[in-house]
């Protein structure tokens, strides 16, 4: 059967099915004012002992993550909430309810409103109300119950499991739980991942054919649950559990530990992404920063250009959910191979060398003016920074820098809020940019070599061609100096210069790069604790002497080779 | 009485960690605070309140805070927004 995976990982072991039982309304009707102020009293005395309980597995679960404390922050909150009193005391008094009836009724209104909402995560909040309510129950009614203790390797199976539950379980022995039930944003889930315990949720009512001591698979990547599984099946999970565990540590060793070379300085390791969504990616990979947004995606599978407002969104979007690290926002990049079905290129001879990127922008004003005021409004909500592809002069910079000017005075005509001042910067993928490097950082905040299509320019190699492939080589000597001029010349002119281009994520190349002095590194989120680990294990006179020897050669095939047995 | 507009920096909206966070914040002081989004206004003790009016990111939310230190609390409150929000 197939859920949804929520939390990584592969869990195998025995199966322990837990059963809910649910609280009922007794139906009584209080008779005076003494049993009023005695549910009352019997309400708040639960409330104090249901506080007094997450307390206590604060101070003896000593190794309770900021995950598990702030859940438990939020469930102290939620059970001393004053509405909540509020409205039980309510019914106590005006309908004369009995606190455990009034409780079931507030309870039942608040998940009602939580269910009913149309954002995910607050109906995911519905199981955290409810979860407040079985326990104040609970309190009410004297029973207590126990922490669980289960056999090692036990896998829970369970309609659903309330945050709590998740927290007083016998975490040591439980190594994957799948629910019938569940959403990905539960707090249920949230512990799974901080916890590391592979979770399915969402499996439906077919889990519910799972029985005690049954042996379990789950797969909590594909979301994939196998019951009793053959022999051949259980050789396959024992093998990827292994594989991912190997790189789940190296991963998370690396993590949360700083770029830094052997011998102290600091390199940033940015990612390349193309919409919002992927932020999760980029910093469970340990990614500081977005070295490249995308925006092409905002243009493909539509019918026509995205309005001003469409585009704000996708920007504010991303935003939104960088907290706050820079993130590059690459100007349309259609043409070349990229073409969109409602805007009418013309077929070239050379698309590459043809109508792309910032010449369309530059001739269909209309359109880049409305992409630069999207971006300018956005970038209240975050670092957003503005590039250009495809420069080939300084000319095209100062044209596109003066759009950019005209689309802040459009937004302050427009009374439109936009944070000014922001960084302009230019991608150096054109021979004659690398050349003229001198030149364009006089204009710029900042450079970022795309290595790909700068490859491809310099040495005339269409890099589709699959005929001349072996001609496409990012470590030719001439390719090697253009990069390293642009390099030395930001630097020189006091601008940042990064890359973003494949090179940047090709651990051949990375001693290299570092010895040319770049200290920006942008690439596809999972490729950077492998580039991290390179970094982290040299020292920057090594690779200033890696770099010296490589402008020495001639040829791509020394160099590569020379790199090959530097690169360990 | 003072009133301040501030827009929503976390991508998630007012979820129960930075709700959490606010209410234990505006606790520290002697004002009563409260939250005002479109037509509704709700006190900022209650996290079942702040939940159920669905702040979502880029929303613009209204703070008003009234009491003997409600210079101090509004501050607090506009450093909570400004700053600390988007990290929550």
């Amino acid at each position: 059967m197939k859920g949804i995976g929520v939390s990584p990982g592969i869990a195998i072991g025995r199966a322990f099915v837990i059963k809910k039982t649910e609280a009922k309304a007794s139906g009584v009707l209080l008779t005076n004012e003494e049993e009023i102020s005695w549910e009352i009293a019997r309400f708040e005395n639960a409330v104090g002992l249901a506080v007094a309980e997450i307390e206590a597995i604060k101070s003896e679960h000593l190794s309770l993550q900021d995950e598990d404390l702030a859940i438990l922050g939020t469930q102290i909150e939620l059970l001393t909430d004053p509405q909540l009193k509020d409205d039980v005391i309510e019914k106590i008094t005006s309908n004369r309810k009995n606190s455990g009836d009034a409780l079931i009724e507030v309870i039942g209104a608040f998940v009602h409103l939580f269910e009913s909402m149309e954002d995910e995560y607050m109906r995911a909040r519905a199981a955290d109300i409810k979860d407040i309510g079985n326990r104040l129950f609970k309190h009410l009614n004297a029973s207590n119950s126990s922490v669980q203790t289960f056999p090692p390797d036990t896998i829970i199976i369970a309609e659903d499991i309330s945050p709590s539950e998740t927290i007083t379980m016998d975490i040591a022995h439980m190594v994957g739980f799948a629910t019938q039930a569940g959403s990905k944003t539960s707090h249920t889930v949230i512990i799974a991942k901080a916890k590391g315990i592979p979770a399915v949720v969402g499996c439906g009512s077919q889990l519910g054919t799972i029985k005690n001591d049954d042996l379990v698979i789950l797969d909590g990547i594909t979301g994939l649950v196998h019951s009793n599984p053959v022999q051949e099946i259980i050789a396959e999970y024992t093998a990827k559990k292994e594989a991912y565990q190997q790189s789940a540590e190296k991963l998370k060793a690396l993590k949360d530990q700083p770029a830094i070379t052997a011998d102290g300085k600091k390199i940033t390791l940015s990612a390349n992404i193309g919409a919002a969504d992927e932020f999760a990616d980029v910093f469970e990979y340990g990614g500081e920063g977005v070295g490249l947004l995308r925006t092409e995606l905002l243009f493909m599978n539509r019918d026509s250009f995205p309005t001003e407002d469409e585009q704000f969104e996708f920007y504010k979007n991303v935003a939104l959910q960088s907290k706050g690290v820079p993130v590059i926002v690459r100007t349309i990049d259609i043409g070349g191979d990229k073409k969109l079905s409602y805007f009418n290129l013309p077929l070239e001879l050379n698309p590459f060398l043809g109508y792309r990127a910032i010449r369309i922008c530059l001739d269909k004003k209309e359109l880049f003016i409305t992409q630069l005021k999207a971006i300018l409004r956005a970038s209240i909500f975050g670092d957003l920074r503005i590039m250009f592809p495809m420069i080939s002069n300084v000319q095209e910079v100062r044209s596109a820098k003066r759009v950019l000017a005209a689309a802040a005075d459009e937004l302050v005509k427009e009374d439109v809020a936009f944070k000014s001042g922001i960084k302009v910067g230019i991608m150096i993928e054109i021979p004659s940019a690398a050349v003229t490097a001198d030149i364009l950082a006089k204009e710029v905040d900042f450079f970022s070599i795309g290595t790909n299509d700068l490859c491809q320019y310099t040495l005339a190699v269409d890099r589709m061609n699959e005929k001349i492939s072996h001609l496409y080589d990012p470590f030719n000597p001439g390719v090697l100096r253009l990069i390293n001029n642009v390099i030395e010349q930001g630097h020189k002119h006091n601008i940042h210069v990064g890359m973003c281009g494949e090179m940047a994520s090709d651990p051949l190349a990375t001693m290299l790069l570092l010895g040319m002095g770049l200290n920006d590194f942008s690439m596809s989120a999972s490729a950077i604790p492998m580039i991290k680990d390179i970094i982290i294990n040299h020292n920057m006179i090594e690779t200033k002497e890696i770099y010296k020897n490589i402008m020495q050669m001639d040829s791509s095939e020394e160099i590569v080779a020379y790199l090959r047995e530097h690169t360990k | 009485m003072i009133t301040n507009d501030y827009i929503i920096l976390a991508a998630q909206g007012m979820h129960a960690r930075p709700a959490t966070v606010l209410i234990k914040l505006v606790k520290n002081f002697k004002s009563a605070a409260s939250l005002k989004k479109g037509d509704k206004t709700v006190k900022l003790n209650s996290m079942l309140n702040i939940l159920s009016l669905n702040i979502k990111g880029g929303e613009t939310i209204s703070i008003i805070v009234e009491g003997e230190d409600e210079t101090e609390a509004a501050q607090a409150i506009g450093l909570f927004f400004t700053e600390q929000l988007k990290d929550l």
